[in-house]
């Protein structure tokens, strides 16, 4: 019997302790969680908006960061109330899918194609999809991918598509492809550690400019937008979702106060702007 | 070398100034692995010593699969508790994911092994003859355990020191499950992982070197605590 007595004892105070613990952190009601892309938070702009939402609203707001693909799916699995991405087609997927309710655009920037100042590959100048197709040619420069399926993956998945390549044979070209697997930022400081070319949003990049050795060489084409917006998750998908909240951050983002600040953001600290306040003039393809 | 001197320098400054914001994760950091190990002791003392006590077929590669899941990837760990607790998963309903609570949990899971393991290492290394006189004095199997864990206390004492180094230094579980939430889950491993993304090297060194810091002064209290 005593022998009985020890393990049963343990599992009394384990779960009373478990218990304990889950009484005290589930106090759920209270937070709203938002999964958001890696460039969106690499360059500052989550912590600076974060005081202004709380304090409106009354509410703590978790910012995870994670790159698009692991946004999408938190928002999926019902596990953040809101996402702020930049991959319009999966977005809409996400939505077709029943997981979000609306894509609203907050904030646009360009991606910008960087790359070591003496510009081995020889590309200034050219349109971002002939610039991809004369790296893979020539091969005189390495580039580093995000290679971690978030929206900057996506956008140059989509620009070797457009230089008229299979992103599978790319993959498989050779040593001058580096897929890093990280976020923005770490995937720059790479680049810039191995003096490669890299597709980046201009956000992040001027963020780290002081940290990384390469410069712009392709800042022009319509293929470089990079749209930002935010997505409430639907309810009717996760009941735990708190949706009212969640909307209230997207009218917070859009909101002609925050949309002016978000305009302003960073231009005392780098001369310019990270981000565009969204317009409806902005015609996404 | 000059970044490594700076980061001391920069430690030091943190820690002497009781920066707020390092102060917080640092006490975080703290808080759960202790939390963690208290449970994982208070569940793995009783069960390692009814497994060292009883024989049964299979104890041996019990103890075998015990000793492999030391190095249970922590990452590994943390994809099992997220898809536990995850919304889309069994116990989702809790609203667990992305707190310390669920954080505290996934530790217990990846010391359990190291802190049963080592605890029953330590009770097979006293001399038998000391449960054998117990029980011929009329000890229960309880005070029989009691006393032989009493004797081999400084290898338990060993057993809680190694599951507090892991818990504490561990990085892949609290970034996925804890998701590295300023002000909520955000630990100094999480923030040396982010700061060294940001590319501040110089901060991520001066946090690692505040987790030396608090390793060693656990480690210095506990071994005062062996020595009594």
């Amino acid at each position: 019997m005593k022998s009985i007595a020890i393990p049963l004892m343990a599992l009394v105070v384990a779960s009373s302790l478990v218990l304990g613990a889950v009484s005290c952190g589930a106090g759920g009601g209270d937070r709203l969680r938002v999964a958001t892309t890696t460039s969106l938070y690499d360059t500052g702009i989550w912590d600076y908006l974060e005081p202004m939402f709380e304090e409106e609203y009354g509410i703590e707001l978790d910012v995870l960061y994670a790159g698009t693909g692991i946004a999408l799916e938190y928002g999926q699995r019902g596990d953040v109330d809101a996402i702020t991405v930049h991959s319009r087609s999966r977005e809409l997927r996400f939505i077709a899918d029943g997981y979000g309710v609306e894509r609203v655009p907050f904030a646009y920037n360009y991606f910008l194609i960087i790359g070591p100042q003496d510009d081995p590959a020889g590309i200034a100048g050219m349109t971002p999809e002939d610039a991809f197709g004369k790296l893979a040619e020539s091969r005189l420069g390495s580039f580093v991918s995000r290679g971690d399926d978030s929206g900057t993956h996506s956008r140059e998945k989509a620009l070797w598509q457009a230089a008229g390549y299979e992103y599978q044979a790319v993959q498989q070209m050779g040593d001058w492809y580096i897929e890093a697997g990280r976020g923005m930022g770490p995937t720059l400081l790479m680049a810039s550690e191995k003096q490669a070319y890299t597709l980046t949003d201009t956000g992040t990049f001027l963020s780290y400019k002081g940290q990384v050795d390469l410069v712009p060489v392709i800042d022009e084409g319509s293929a470089l937008l990079n749209v930002y917006s935010v997505i409430a998750c639907n309810p009717e998908a996760n009941p735990n979702i708190n949706y009212q909240m969640a909307k209230n951050l997207v009218d917070f983002l859009v909101s002609p106060e925050i949309q002016e600040l978000i305009g302003e953001y960073g231009v005392s600290e780098y001369g310019m702007s990270l981000f565009n306040p969204w317009s409806d003039d902005i015609a996404e393809s | 070398m000059e970044e490594l001197w700076q980061g001391f320098v920069k430690a030091l400054q943190l820690v002497v100034t009781l920066d707020p914001e390092v102060m917080e994760v640092s006490g975080r950091s703290l808080a759960i692995a202790a939390i963690s190990c208290s449970i994982t002791a208070l569940l793995s003392l009783p069960l390692a010593s009814l497994i060292h006590f009883s024989r049964f077929p299979g104890k041996r590669l019990l103890v075998n699969v015990i000793q492999t899941s030391y190095s249970f990837p922590t990452v590994a760990v943390g994809l099992f508790v997220l898809v536990l607790f995850s919304q889309a998963g069994p116990l989702g309903g809790l609203g667990l994911m992305f707190t310390p609570v669920v954080m505290v949990i996934g530790q217990v899971f990846l010391v359990m092994p190291i802190m049963l393991g080592l605890t029953i290492s330590a009770l097979s290394g006293i001399d038998k003859t000391i449960p054998e006189t117990a029980v011929s004095l009329g000890a229960s199997p309880f005070q029989t355990a009691v006393i032989t864990l009493r004797h081999a206390r400084f290898a338990v004492l060993t057993a809680v020191i190694m599951s507090f180094g892991r818990a504490v230094s561990e990085v892949g579980l609290a970034l996925m499950v804890g998701g590295n939430i300023r002000g909520f889950t955000r630990t100094l491993t999480t923030a040396i992982s982010l700061e060294t993304s940001k590319g501040d090297i110089e901060l991520s060194l001066a946090l690692g070197m505040v987790l030396i810091l608090i390793a060693l002064v656990i480690n210095i209290t506990l071994n005062r605590l062996q020595q009594r």
